[in-house]
Parts: structure tokens; C-alpha cells; sequence
């Protein structure tokens, strides 16, 4: 406290650095649960569209259920449950068990709606064709079902990196908890704030720019 | 030859089709004409096998299109089908369009692909607009390249399922002209129609579809000029 970069605030060069590595540690979690999540939620949304009423009953009751229960108790719920069936985790872990699930539950539903989107008379005609379920899935429904729901899918990616911040209850230390850390420290809610938020915009700024130049590329 | 007999479809309790004996020899032309709710799109549906049927059988080429046995994307390649919509692939040009199905079922190389696309793209009237889009083609035009996607399979019967109805009526005529070729061609085309000069003059029967029953059939003079049922009189005499 006493070195003379540090006045007033306290807030040092360090501890940008700290914020630094806690935005890595926000992508790294939030790019394994889009990752996870995403691959799950095609094949839940898949299942949902495939098959009516018994992925229905099933898969869409409890795809229902992670939607609707608020994130952060779910992190809690789990984070304690896991012990109990004897999986020792730490927080990175579960963290990601449960945002994947999230991101699955979420991707789901839009995946639902890309295959939707493609529409029965589309799909018969590729049929017709002589091509198969899965060249009809492959060739059809992917390319045009990718495009009509990629915002959306976009969409559900950033908000995941945003809560992926409320994992910071279990300990992670991820952006916002590392964050709360130096706030206590050094009493500058203001200046570590900003530099979080520049921190999330700075994770999120090349997804949307880059699927911003995907979807110009698709209209053309 | 597709050889239909004693056809009955349901969807749940309502018998769409109720008993349909149809025969459609190689070559012919055979246009279906009927009012709306008939069953007429439905029997083309059966036909290559996109619903399934009840009872009675559906032969192509003597073999049976809903036998489990069946390989029935390989049987649909006999089959081309134009719809009412045209279901153009919007990701797509129009090369690649007709050149997807020869490419990924019948695993040409992409260079045959591609010159059978443009064989049939130009037979359709679409030479000068291989690279374009579906969105900036007209329905006509998009029709058209229905038609040449379905050509493509170098399919031995062609299903036309009211492929007008959608059509602004200026671009009616350029897809009537391209099925009239087709049937020039020697093609062998099941139309259902509301296109009654087309039936007319283009086939060499034509099949009037009354609530699921086949109530005529017989060459175009006799059902335009002397239809036996009250029916098929009635019919005709709303669509005049
Ligand atoms: N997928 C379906 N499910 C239930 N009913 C259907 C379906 N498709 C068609 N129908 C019904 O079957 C009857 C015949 O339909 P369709 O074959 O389309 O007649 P058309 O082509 O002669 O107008 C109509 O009453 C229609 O409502
Ligand atoms: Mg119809």
C-alpha cells in the first residue's frame, strides 16, 4: 500500500492481471458448456422433433424443468448434491455440468425450431429425391435449419457467457468473483466493475461480430 | 409400369382412398383431375411410398413400393416428383441445387454431377442461371428447376402434383410448356391438374377423382366429350 502507483485506489497494474486470468477462466467455462451444451442440445432437439410424444414426455419434461428453475439454484442444488452420489467435485466441474445442461436445455428448443423451420413439404421433396433420413438431415434440414436459428443460437451463447458469472457462488474464480475480491480490497467498486463489464464485452464482442459475418455471408 | 390395385389409405378414420385399381403403362401420360379433398395428391404420395397405405398394393417396375423389403430410396429414384410448392433448397444455386440428390444418392462424382445439373438445367430453360439463387429466381423459373432436380435422377416416371396451382398465372404457361415437353419426350408423367386444356391435349388418359374413388377414367374425348358419370358432368361444368 505504501508503493506510489497504488494511491488512492490500491488498484494495481497486478491486479488487472488478475482480471486478466479470471476472463480466461470465464471463456474457459463458457466455451466447454457452449461446446458440451450445443452438442447435447442438437441431439435433445433432434429427439424432441423426431420423436412426438415420447422424447416429449421425457427429455422435454426435464429440458422444462433446467429452463424454468432459476440458474443459481440449480449451481447450488448440484453442487451439493454431487457429493452425496459420491462425485467429489470441485467448483470448475460442476459449474460446467450445469451450465452444459442449461445450454443444452436452451439449444434444444432451438434447435426444435430450425428443424421446424425447414418444414415438412421441404423435406418430402428431398426424400423424393431418393435421399435418406439422415442425407435428408445432413443436407437439407442442417444448412437451412442453421441459418433460420443461428441468431437465436448466437443468442443463447452470449447470455451463457454472461451467466456463467453465477458460478462465481461456488467458489470459481471466474470474472465477477474475482472481481468482488478486489472490490473488498481496495474499496474502488467503479473502476473494477468497468473493467469487468470491458472484460465480458471483450469475450463477447468476436462472437457477435464474427456470426454478424457468417449470417452476410449467407444472404449473399 | 405402376400398377395400383385395390388401393384403400385412411389418415385416422377418414378413408381418403377407397379402392383405387389404376394402371399406368410406360410412356403415358395420365392426367387426375378432381375437386379439392378427392384424394388425388394422396395417391402420388403413395405412390413413391411417402405415406404409407392400408390395404392393396402399389407396384413400380413389379416391385412393391411398401413392401418392408423394399429399398425405398432406391425406388424413389425412379420417381421424380414436383410438388405444388417448389421447395427450391434457398442455400443453394441452381446447379447445386439439381446437383445435390446425383452427387450424395447416386455418388456421381461431383464433375458428373455437375454436367448432368447443366444438361438438365438448359433442357428446362434455365441454362443462363446456373449460379443463382432460388430467391432470385421467379416461381415459374423455380418450378422449373424443381422439375430439373427431379430430371436429374433420370427418373422413369415423373409425379406432378398440381405443379400450376401456385403460379402467378402469367408463369402458368412456361411450366405447362416444360411438363409438354417432357411428355414430347416420351416421359412417363402422372399430373394431377386444375389445368383442364393441359389434360386435354397433352394426355393420353385422364382420371376423374370423386371423395377417394377413381369415379372415370378414359382417354381426354371421351371424358371431356362424353363423360359417363354425373358426377364428372357436374365437375366439369363448375371448372368451364
Ligand atoms: N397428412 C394428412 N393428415 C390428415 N388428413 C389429410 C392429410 N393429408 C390429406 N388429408 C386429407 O385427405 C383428404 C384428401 O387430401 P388430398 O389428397 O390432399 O386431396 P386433393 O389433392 O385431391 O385435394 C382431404 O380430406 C385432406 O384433408
Ligand atoms: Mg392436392
Amino acid at each position: 500500500m505504501s508503493e506510489p502507483i497504488s494511491f488512492f485506489s490500491g488498484f494495481q497494474v497486478n491486479d488487472l492481471v488478475f482480471l486478466g486470468e479470471a476472463a480466461g477462466r470465464t471463456l474457459l467455462i463458457s466455451a466447454v458448456s457452449i461446446t458440451i451444451g450445443t452438442i447435447f442440445g442438437i441431439f435433445f432437439g433432434w429427439s424432441l422433433q423426431a420423436s412426438k410424444w415420447l422424447a416429449q414426455t421425457t427429455i422435454g419434461t426435464i429440458l422444462d424443468i433446467f429452463r424454468s428453475v432459476p440458474l443459481i439454484i440449480q449451481l447450488i442444488l448440484f453442487y451439493n448434491f454431487f457429493p452425496i452420489i459420491g462425485w467429489n467435485t470441485g467448483p470448475f466441474a460442476a459449474g460446467a455440468v450445469v451450465l452444459s445442461i442449461y445450454t443444452a436445455a436452451l439449444v434444444a428448443n432451438v434447435v426444435r425450431g430450425g428443424i421446424e423451420a425447414v418444414g415438412i413439404p421441404m423435406r418430402r421433396a428431398a426424400r423424393s429425391l431418393g435421399m435418406s433420413y439422415w442425407q435428408d438431415l445432413r443436407y437439407v434440414v442442417w444448412p437451412i435449419g442453421l441459418r433460420a436459428v443461428f441468431p437465436s443460437w448466437v443468442g443463447v451463447a452470449l447470455s451463457v457467457i454472461k451467466d456463467s458469472a453465477l458460478v462465481s457462488v461456488l467458489g470459481y474464480m471466474e470474472l465477477l468473483r474475482a472481481s468482488q475480491i478486489l472490490i473488498t480490497r481496495t474499496q474502488e467498486p467503479f473502476i473494477i466493475l468497468a473493467c469487468a463489464g470491458a472484460f465480458y464485452f471483450a469475450l463477447s464482442y468476436p462472437l457477435s461480430k464474427y456470426s454478424q459475418k457468417l449470417e452476410e455471408s449467407w444472404t449473399s | 409400369m405402376i400398377e395400383i390395385k385395390q388401393l384403400h389409405k385412411y389418415f385416422g378414420k377418414l378413408h381418403v382412398l377407397q379402392g383405387i385399381d389404376l394402371n399406368v403403362n410406360k410412356g403415358e401420360v395420365l392426367s387426375i383431375i378432381g375437386s379439392s379433398g378427392s384424394g388425388k395428391s394422396t395417391l402420388l404420395y403413395c405412390i413413391n411410398g411417402l405415406e404409407p397405405i392400408q390395404q392393396g398394393q402399389i407396384m413400380v417396375d413389379g416391385i412393391p413400393v411398401h413392401d418392408a423389403k423394399t429399398d425405398i430410396n432406391k425406388l424413389r429414384q425412379k420417381l421424380g416428383m414436383v410438388f405444388q410448392q417448389w421447395n427450391s433448397f434457398p442455400h443453394l444455386t441452381a446447379l447445386e441445387n439439381v446437383a445435390l440428390a446425383p452427387k450424395i444418392v447416386r455418388k456421381m462424382s461431383r464433375d458428373e454431377a455437375k454436367t448432368i445439373a447443366e444438361k438438365q438445367l438448359r433442357h428446362v430453360g434455365l441454362g443462363d442461371k446456373l449460379d443463382v439463387y432460388p430467391s432470385a429466381l421467379s416461381g415459374g423459373q423455380q418450378q422449373r428447376l424443381a422439375i430439373a432436380r427431379a430430371l436429374a435422377m433420370e427418373p422413369a416416371y415423373m409425379l406432378f402434383d398440381e405443379a400450376t396451382s401456385a403460379l402467378d398465372p402469367e408463369l402458368v404457361g412456361e411450366v405447362l410448356d416444360t411438363m409438354r415437353l417432357l411428355a414430347e419426350e416420351g416421359m412417363t408423367m402422372i399430373c394431377v391438374t386444375h389445368e383442364m386444356s393441359f389434360a386435354r391435349d397433352v394426355s393420353d388418359r385422364v382420371a376423374y377423382f370423386h371423395q377417394g374413388h377413381m369415379e372415370e377414367v378414359g382417354p381426354p374425348a371421351q371424358i371431356f366429350g362424353d363423360p359417363q358419370s354425373p358426377h364428372t358432368r357436374k365437375f366439369l361444368a363448375s371448372v368451364r
